[in-house]
């Protein structure tokens, strides 16, 4: 069964949507990067995920309910909602008592073992550390906890390159494996490329886009032309057009390939450039799933009479 | 969906749940501890204080000493007792004082330094975290207080005997005209009695501290003062503010046999009155209310998030 299975996901804050009838499974062993500009919706989306507020529509997490089971499933679920919640009074042994004191598959040891890389001393104080080391031991921590389904809302903002690169590497070689389940939203999403295997846009509430990353290197293309193939280019209705050292970058969805290197240089673009150009014309994104969420939104109305 | 249906089939090769026995209660209650050194810090400074200010005292204590034994027992007694009683009291007032405080930033401060999203990543409900912060007031701070208190009389003790002998005068005229074991198993039942009295005025301490987004003293002191002004005003009465004043004093003369006395001193133990002090509707209601404060706090903290 699914890790996390949404089903017209909604809540709404006064009267400002902030999710808007979200449909969504995420299988065990995928890797979920969830992008979209600010206020969005993600946070809100993880909030209820993570039982930490209350929603309309099905929601079911590792087969519970997030709101009325939070404790439980806090078992199987780590996360780390922000840069910096650790509270900064507190000791790192202390830390470490504590989370070994409540959590039943945290392993001690093991997080000792990632904190021996790290230049982080077991007397310091959270406040003592940099925000570099905080995230540092956050994730040692949540590392050594042997969770199905971990949750990671902008862990590395305002971090340097440096702790950014080695966060995520050290994600996907001392913890990831095919039983566990990482959703991630990030800004950074140039970082998380190659680590995603499972992408979704989301704006005003509303998935844009929802993809595997092979689909989304099979469909989008970017393509450098030659000057002379811009106009041909151009008919071929790419979805963006930017000028880089006075050449034209097209971004195509769902053309084919092999016609579209004839123009010039064809690669994959980044998940950046894809976002900006189906942020900038909202049109161009998965119509399907727009299809899919006004189904959705019939039949959850139905269901609640 | 069944929620039991998803247990580890997925198991065989993850590490099987190893049978560490956690102990969230326990866990949750030193963390109180780590983060609130006030809780035990702030009494032991009011105990060096009164010893400092004992230490002072002794000057001329023996002089005093002699002229006081020539007293008949009962105020020979009264006299030698003032400042282990004053000590006692004190101690009583701040302990009392630190756990109102403590249970007005208790779910505000996590709610403050966004701590919230931390402790709420771990497997443990919004009733241990209550029962754990609601544990300070009402058993750690009464026994932080006894145990401190028992050793300022020690130490208090300890110093007129030096000084009684340093004059030549034998040191157990303290020890003889002052009941301290007794007088420590007054003081442990009047910590119980009190600690009980009191719980609806931390339970509403923590309903406010989980509740509001600034202010939480202002929130928690200022609305039942101004009901009880309201009232005043208005119908010239004054039954709310007898209420609070009831809900702050009220314990003393009902755990406390005081008929017939000037002050309110307890130099027997048959001046303790359980029996009558547990058929009090006034501990019950109290008791009634607190619970109700603290349910509400448990269910509110379950949509609270960083402020």
């Amino acid at each position: 069964m699914a890790t996390i299975e949404a089903r017209g996901l909604r809540k709404v804050f006064g009267t400002t949507v902030a999710v808007d009838s979200i449909d969504l499974q995420v299988e065990e062993g995928r890797i979920l990067g969830i992008v979209g500009p600010n206020g969005a919706g993600k946070t809100t989306a993880l909030n209820a995920i993570l039982g930490l507020t209350s929603y309309e529509g099905h929601l079911n997490v590792l087969g519970r309910d997030p709101w009325n089971a939070r404790d439980e499933l806090m078992r199987d679920v780590s996360f780390i909602a922000d840069v910096a919640v650790l509270p900064r009074w507190i000791r790192v042994t202390q830390l470490l008592d504590y989370v070994a004191g409540v959590h039943p598959r945290f392993d001690r040891a093991k997080a000792q073992g990632f904190l021996a890389k790290t230049v982080i001393k077991q007397t310091s104080k959270v406040r003592e550390l940099s925000k570099g080391m905080v995230a540092q031991l956050h994730l040692a921590l949540v590392m050594a906890i042997d969770a199905k389904l971990l949750v990671l809302d902008e862990p590395t903002l305002g971090l340097d390159i440096l702790y950014r690169k080695q966060f995520y590497d050290s994600l996907l070689n001392d913890y990831f494996d095919r039983n566990r389940t990482i959703v991630v939203t990030t800004h950074q999403v140039e970082e998380v490329q190659d680590v995603l295997t499972d992408l979704m846009f989301i704006n005003h509430g509303r998935i844009v886009l929802q993809c595997t990353m092979e689909e989304f290197e099979a469909r989008y293309v970017e393509v450098m032309t030659h000057p002379d193939h811009v106009a041909s280019a151009r008919s071929l209705k790419p979805i963006s057009e930017r000028q880089v050292f006075g050449r034209s970058v097209f971004l195509f969805d769902r053309v084919d390939r092999n016609q579209l290197a004839a123009l010039g240089d064809v690669r994959t673009p980044s998940i950046a450039d894809v976002f900006v150009a189906v942020m900038s014309n909202p049109e161009v994104g998965d119509e399907r799933s727009e299809a899919r969420a006004e189904n959705k939104e019939a039949l959850s109305m139905t269901k609640h009479k | 969906m069944n929620s039991t249906s998803n247990e580890p089939e997925v198991g065989g090769q993850r590490s099987e749940v190893r049978a560490i026995s956690t102990r969230p209660f326990y866990w949750s209650t030193c963390r109180e501890l780590w983060e609130n050194r006030s809780i035990y810090i702030v009494p032991l400074i009011v105990a060096a204080v009164e010893l400092l200010g004992f230490a002072v005292s002794t000057n001329g204590l023996a002089e005093r000493r002699r002229a006081v034994l020539l007293l008949d027992a009962s105020k020979a007694r009264a006299g030698i007792e003032v400042p282990y009683d004053v000590a006692a009291v004190m101690m009583i007032f701040t302990v009392f004082i630190v756990g109102v405080f403590y249970c007005l930033d208790a779910l505000y401060g996590e709610r403050r330094d966004r701590s919230i999203l931390f402790w709420k990543s771990l497997p443990v409900s919004d009733l241990t975290t209550l029962l754990s912060k609601a544990a300070i007031p009402l058993v750690v701070l009464p026994l932080v207080a006894f145990a401190i208190i028992v050793c300022t009389q020690f130490a208090m003790f300890l110093m007129t005997g030096a000084v009684l002998l340093a004059h030549g005068m034998s040191p157990t005229t303290t020890w003889i005209n002052v009941p301290f074991f007794q007088n420590w198993l007054v003081l442990l039942y009047g910590l119980v009695a009190i600690a009980l009295w009191h719980a609806p005025i931390y339970g509403w301490a923590l309903l406010v501290s989980g509740w509001v987004r600034r202010a939480t003293f202002l929130w928690a002191a200022l609305p039942p003062l101004v009901i009880a002004a309201f009232e005043k005003i208005t119908f010239n009465t004054s039954y709310v503010s007898a209420i609070l004043k009831e809900r702050v004093f009220g314990f003393a003369p009902n755990a406390f046999d005081l008929a017939g006395r000037h002050s309110p001193t307890v130099d027997s133990l048959m001046q303790l009155t359980p029996g009558r002090y547990l058929s009090t509707p006034g501990l019950w209601i109290g008791l009634i209310f607190a619970a109700g404060f603290v349910i509400a706090a448990i269910r509110l903290r379950r949509y609270r998030g960083p402020l």
